[in-house]
């Protein structure tokens, strides 16, 4: 079953970074796009199992602290070898001045 | 960087003794059963800010550099031929022979990674012609230098592991002349063209990337042997001498800088502090080599650009064993170190930490 759930205060993330977010028994990606807007993905690079929120988020993308591998924070599309998975997304939203995501709980 | 894996190897392929340097043999079985293969490695700690500043990208630094290469490399072509036949000739084909054979390695490399512009065609640019240069596949390179990031000098995982043990030093030696990667490399990009992937290419590069592998390798191919026509049909050596051959004749500053990048230190260890160096050097060389003799801060954290290394360096010095300080150093530490790991194959240098900074992460049963 999925929720919302809260991750932190809005301003705790730059715009155009990222934090690790884990919850019940998952971790997560959570970034502000360089326009503010909040986006989750999950947390584990698909090439090599590292944590994103190690990494770089340039523009649309995040960069994986591993082997420079990217992928779209909107969409997870995989955007630079040696990444070729997709990553998987979820919502976000902010409410209250709260970064909120949808995940299941 | 980068060698080619051939270098001090016993064998292409690299069967020794005690040792199965291959991607697909014994000590790659092994290195996954004993969780060496794709570990958590050491990194030494570093606030986030000031990581995320170190980690920002450029065009500027890249573009400059890049533009002074190209325009080097105009420059001594244009003397080589012009003093054609003449001793005149040869200061240029000197300083073409690096910018060409050795250049080309670090800004494939750099380029390869992605951080050496900021806007990502230029990156691509780059890397293809580098590619192109220093006669590696684009695409099953960038397979292969991700392996050495995710098991650097782990026996039987890393693809690009330039002294093996026992050491061949005659094999060592001779990387200095060019010669031997040349013909390695030649030999891979023949078989790749004609549509053959070896068995160790086969497990680094993912399948559905194997057809744009050979692609690649024609398309270098035909180059080559558009130029050698062209020195056929012109009966002249300058064709050659402007492509392919700088890769042996200019190929020794490229095995002079890489060699010591982790020659001389320990296999199978998760800590890069133990297994690569980190170099003081002369600008020139640095200018060629793009700051990769910060070696153990590059492999610690690709993702920082060539241009922000030595901030890099400052940033986490506290925490390394003291860098060499020259070239020259480095080899006088490396080289009786190689030696005695012809009797002693187990044999690597272990540098004192400095007192700030943290103990060595250590594998239990290996090092
Ligand atoms: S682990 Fe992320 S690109 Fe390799």
């Amino acid at each position: 079953m999925a929720d919302w759930v809260r991750v932190c205060p809005l301003d705790e993330i730059d715009p155009e970074d990222v934090i690790r977010f884990d919850h019940a028994g998952r971790t997560y990606a959570v970034y502000r796009a360089e326009d503010g807007t909040p986006f989750a993905t999950d947390g584990l690079c698909t090439h090599e199992q590292v944590h994103l929120a190690d990494g770089l988020v340039l523009g649309d993308a995040i960069e994986c602290p591993k082997h420079n591998g990217r992928f779209n924070i909107r969409t997870g599309a995989a955007l630079r070898a040696p990444v070729c998975v997709d990553l998987r997304t979820w919502p976000a939203r902010v409410t209250d001045g709260h970064i909120e995501i949808e995940i299941p709980t | 960087m980068v060698m080619t894996a051939e270098p001090g190897g016993t064998e292409p392929g690299g069967t020794a003794p005690g040792r199965d340097y291959a991607l697909t043999g014994r000590d790659a079985v092994r290195a996954r059963e004993t969780g060496l293969a794709n570990a958590d490695w050491y990194r030494t700690e570093i606030p986030r800010k000031t990581l995320k500043a170190l980690m920002q990208r450029r065009d500027g630094p890249a573009l400059r550099d890049t533009a002074l290469w190209f325009a080097l490399l105009g420059l001594s072509a244009w003397g080589g031929i012009a003093f054609w036949g003449t001793w005149a000739a040869v200061p240029f084909w000197l300083v073409y022979g690096v910018l060409y054979g050795s250049a080309c390695d670090s800004r494939w490399h750099e380029a390869g990674h992605g951080t050496a512009f900021r806007t990502d065609w230029m990156n691509d640019a780059v890397y293809q012609i580098a590619s192109f240069m220093v006669m590696r596949n684009p695409v099953s390179w960038r397979w292969s230098h991700a392996r050495h990031h995710t098991d650097t000098i782990i026996v039987g995982r890393d693809p690009e592991i330039a002294c093996m043990r026992p050491p061949n030093l005659w094999r060592l030696l001779l990387a200095y002349g060019g010669i031997l990667d040349m013909i390695h490399s030649a030999r891979v990009l023949v078989l790749n063209a004609a549509g053959h992937l070896s068995d160790a290419e086969k497990d680094y590069i993912p399948e559905s990337e194997w057809p744009r592998a050979i692609r690649a390798a024609r398309v270098h191919m035909a180059i080559y042997a558009a130029t050698l026509l062209a020195a056929i049909a012109g009966q002249s050596w300058i064709p050659l001498m402007l492509i392919g051959l700088p890769r042996i004749y200019g190929a020794w500053h490229m095995v002079m800088t890489g060699l010591i990048q982790h020659c001389g230190l320990a296999e199978n260890v998760i800590d890069h502090r133990l297994n690569s160096r980190t170099v003081y050097m002369n600008p020139v060389s640095r200018w060629i080599y793009w700051n990769m003799n910060y070696h153990v801060e590059h492999h610690m954290f690709p993702m920082v650009p060539y241009h922000a290394l030595p901030a890099l360096h400052a940033a986490l010095k506290h925490d390394l064993p003291p860098a060499n300080t020259s070239i020259w150093d480095a080899y006088a530490e490396a080289i009786p170190a190689v030696l005695r790991q012809v009797t002693d194959p187990d044999h690597a240098v272990r540098k004192p930490l400095p007192p700030t900074a943290r103990p060595y992460k250590e594998v239990p049963g290996h090092g």
